[in-house]
């Protein structure tokens, strides 16, 4: 029997070949399926693209240049969104505020997914005395609410986009350490993990090459809605005055500046609210196809 | 430490401690394999094999703590080792093959990367041509394609996954193999062929193997010695001839011989040995099997009996003198 066993005929073994069956492609060809996430992602695609490829649609100057003659004009062929108090296009800021808005977005995110992600590693796989400190101190985080934490932090770090930043992470973070916290304790109790710790592996192996890459769906799901979160929260605080001072144009910015014409330029305030809606929708579907993609119980 | 032997496990205590209560898992056993040999450890669920065969590789849950007791491996005793020589350890010089096939893999790795990820473990200097050489070398040596390397463990079968968790521990050829039950979880034709596989490997790359089960017939067909477990002792321990056709035995081996089903005779039901294994939270102060023994006599609920030694076979029981002979029998 042994010898049916290893001594397999080699040119056989040649003979066939085996396609590599890539996860990545398996959560693609689930997430196609998906019509609403599909949609999302095309509609996220033109924005981005839009942003990325502003200045071949308009000018920056466009966005900044006052024309006090032409004010709170409605669209027109000439200025397609209209213009705002100062006769500044409005085409051109939501344009150029979406790069801002979009950026400190993902960065923010980012941020709080580096720095989350690593604190929960550290606290759900040392366990313990370091997992009590570090969740205690999330804790005093979490009983904080949001808008005072980072008006607070905004407020005496002054406003500007890193601060932006720091007060955005320093909000998000926590999520992602319950989160990884919560998946590490559940994963490294399996027995691929036990095997690994058997063939000789170390902590730091442990944990990059089998844990994280078996919560990444988890993560990047989260990480995906959080997305639309931090747009719509640096929104607000931009809209409150604690976001990119002006005249640089944001989304949230050009908001709180369009409140005053509420009732006579309508155009100010339906502009960038419809960018920030079809952004944050977008994301939104994305995060929902993809959780489902990479949902192992719901493949099909 | 004996120069024939490759491991020796002396007075081996071990202890699951909650803050409820304290699991005895084993009680003072003494194990010695020797090189190029099979020992095989044979007991029912909760006997403590695997609890023994994890304080070999020193991954006991961290509620587990060894109380007494070395395990000399090379001359040097694996229970003082810090952590970090013991990770150079496993995997290099003493591999584990775990019991359930279907999750002892990395679902999202692919099996060449894993069995790779060992041998750069304990190869650093290897570079990556070197690496994917030997990861196709020894999946054909248990009999898998070399170019399905690529692929994830959710495209391979049970049996076949089970031969991969065996190419990885014996990708850098380890002296000694812990083998954890592992054709427990796979259907009987596919147990015999993995079985095989094990046996022919071992013979090939002379490993020295302990392998845990609780089937006798895998133990005939490729054991050397034997140690029986029974709530956290070895009960009776010899070669495979003392064990299969010695004429003494202690009664709980008897009990486990007389379960195998037996086409010749006409029972109608299997033999069981009745009643349950004592609670390890609460040992019996007397021999640990008397409240199942058909012999039991007074003293044996009373007083632990002591080893009876005749050659390789060694019997705990009172019913033997120390020299291995059956006593009189006086107590009727």
């Amino acid at each position: 029997m042994s010898q049916n066993v290893t001594a397999a005929n080699p040119a056989a073994m040649e003979r066939v070949k085996f396609k590599k069956q890539s996860q990545a492609k398996e959560i693609w060809r689930r997430f196609r399926k998906n019509r609403g996430s599909m949609v999302g992602l095309i509609m996220l695609t033109i924005i981005v693209l839009a942003l990325v490829f502003a200045n071949l649609i308009t000018s920056y100057d466009a966005a900044t240049a006052q024309n006090l003659r032409i004010k709170l004009d409605p669209p027109s062929a000439e200025h397609w969104f209209g213009t705002d108090s100062y006769g500044r296009d409005l085409f051109a800021r939501v344009l150029y505020g979406g790069r801002t808005s979009l950026s400190i977005a993902v960065l923010a995110t980012l941020s709080s997914c580096v720095v989350g992600c690593a604190l929960g590693a550290i606290a759900g796989y040392f366990g313990g005395k370091v997992d009590n400190i570090i969740m205690r101190g999330l804790d005093i985080f979490m009983s904080v609410p949001d808008i005072l934490f980072t008006m607070a932090v905004v407020f005496a770090l002054g406003a500007s986009m890193v601060n932006l930043l720091i007060a955005l992470t320093l909000a998000y973070f926590t999520n992602y350490v319950r989160l990884v916290r919560s998946q590490i304790l559940s994963l490294s109790d399996l027995e691929y993990v036990e095997a690994a710790r058997a063939g000789g592996a170390g902590s730091a192996r442990i944990i990059m090459s089998h844990i994280f890459p078996n919560a990444m769906g988890v993560i990047i799901v989260n990480t995906t809605l959080n997305v639309a979160k931090i747009i719509l929260y640096e929104s607000t605080l931009s809209f409150l005055g604690l976001g990119m001072p002006p005249p640089q144009p944001e989304w949230g910015l050009i908001l709180s500046e369009a409140r005053e014409y509420m009732r006579s330029a309508p155009h100010m305030l339906l502009f960038p609210a419809l960018a920030i809606v079809l952004t944050a929708c977008s994301v939104n579907l994305i995060g929902d196809g993809l959780r489902d993609a990479m949902d192992p119980h719901l493949k099909s | 430490m004996n120069e024939n032997n490759i491991l020796e496990i002396k007075d081996l205590s071990v202890i699951y401690k909650t803050d409820l209560e304290t699991v005895k898992a084993v009680n003072g056993i003494n194990i010695a394999i020797k090189k190029k040999s099979t020992f095989g450890l044979v007991g029912e669920t909760g006997a403590g094999k695997t609890t023994t065969a994890r304080s070999i590789i020193r991954l006991l849950p961290s509620v587990g703590h060894v109380t007494s007791g070395t395990i000399e491996f090379e001359d040097r005793n694996l229970l003082e080792l810090p952590e970090a020589e013991m990770r150079l350890f496993r995997g290099d010089k003493i591999a584990m093959v775990f019991q359930d096939p279907m999750t002892s893999l990395n679902p999202v790795m692919s099996v060449g990367d894993q069995i790779a990820e060992t041998i750069k473990i304990h190869n650093p200097e290897l570079d990556k041509a070197e690496v994917g050489r030997r990861v196709e070398a020894t999946l054909a040596m248990v009999g898998i394609l070399p170019s399905r390397k690529v692929e994830y463990p959710h495209q391979f079968s049970g049996g076949m996954k089970q031969r991969v968790i065996i190419a990885m521990a014996l990708a850098c050829e380890p002296q000694l193999l812990i083998a954890d039950e592992p054709t427990t979880a796979l259907d009987v034709t596919i147990q015999a062929q993995v079985l095989m596989m094990i046996k022919d490997l071992r013979d090939r790359l002379g490993t020295s193997m302990l392998m845990i089960t609780h089937d006798l017939g895998i133990v005939a067909k490729i054991c050397d010695d034997v140690g029986i477990m029974y709530a956290g002792e070895i009960v009776e321990a010899g070669t495979v001839q003392d064990i299969f056709e010695g004429k003494n035995h202690h009664p709980y081996t008897e009990g486990l011989f007389g379960s195998i089903p037996n086409l010749k005779s006409k029972a109608k039901r299997l033999n069981a040995i009745p009643g349950l294994m004592p609670d390890p939270t609460d040992l019996p102060e007397g021999c640990v099997f008397a409240e199942r023994c058909k012999y039991a006599m007074e003293l044996c609920h009373k007083v632990h009996p002591s080893v009876a030694t005749s050659g390789t076979h060694q019997l705990c029981c009172h019913l033997f003198n120390a020299d291995g002979s059956r006593k009189e029998k006086n107590h009727e």
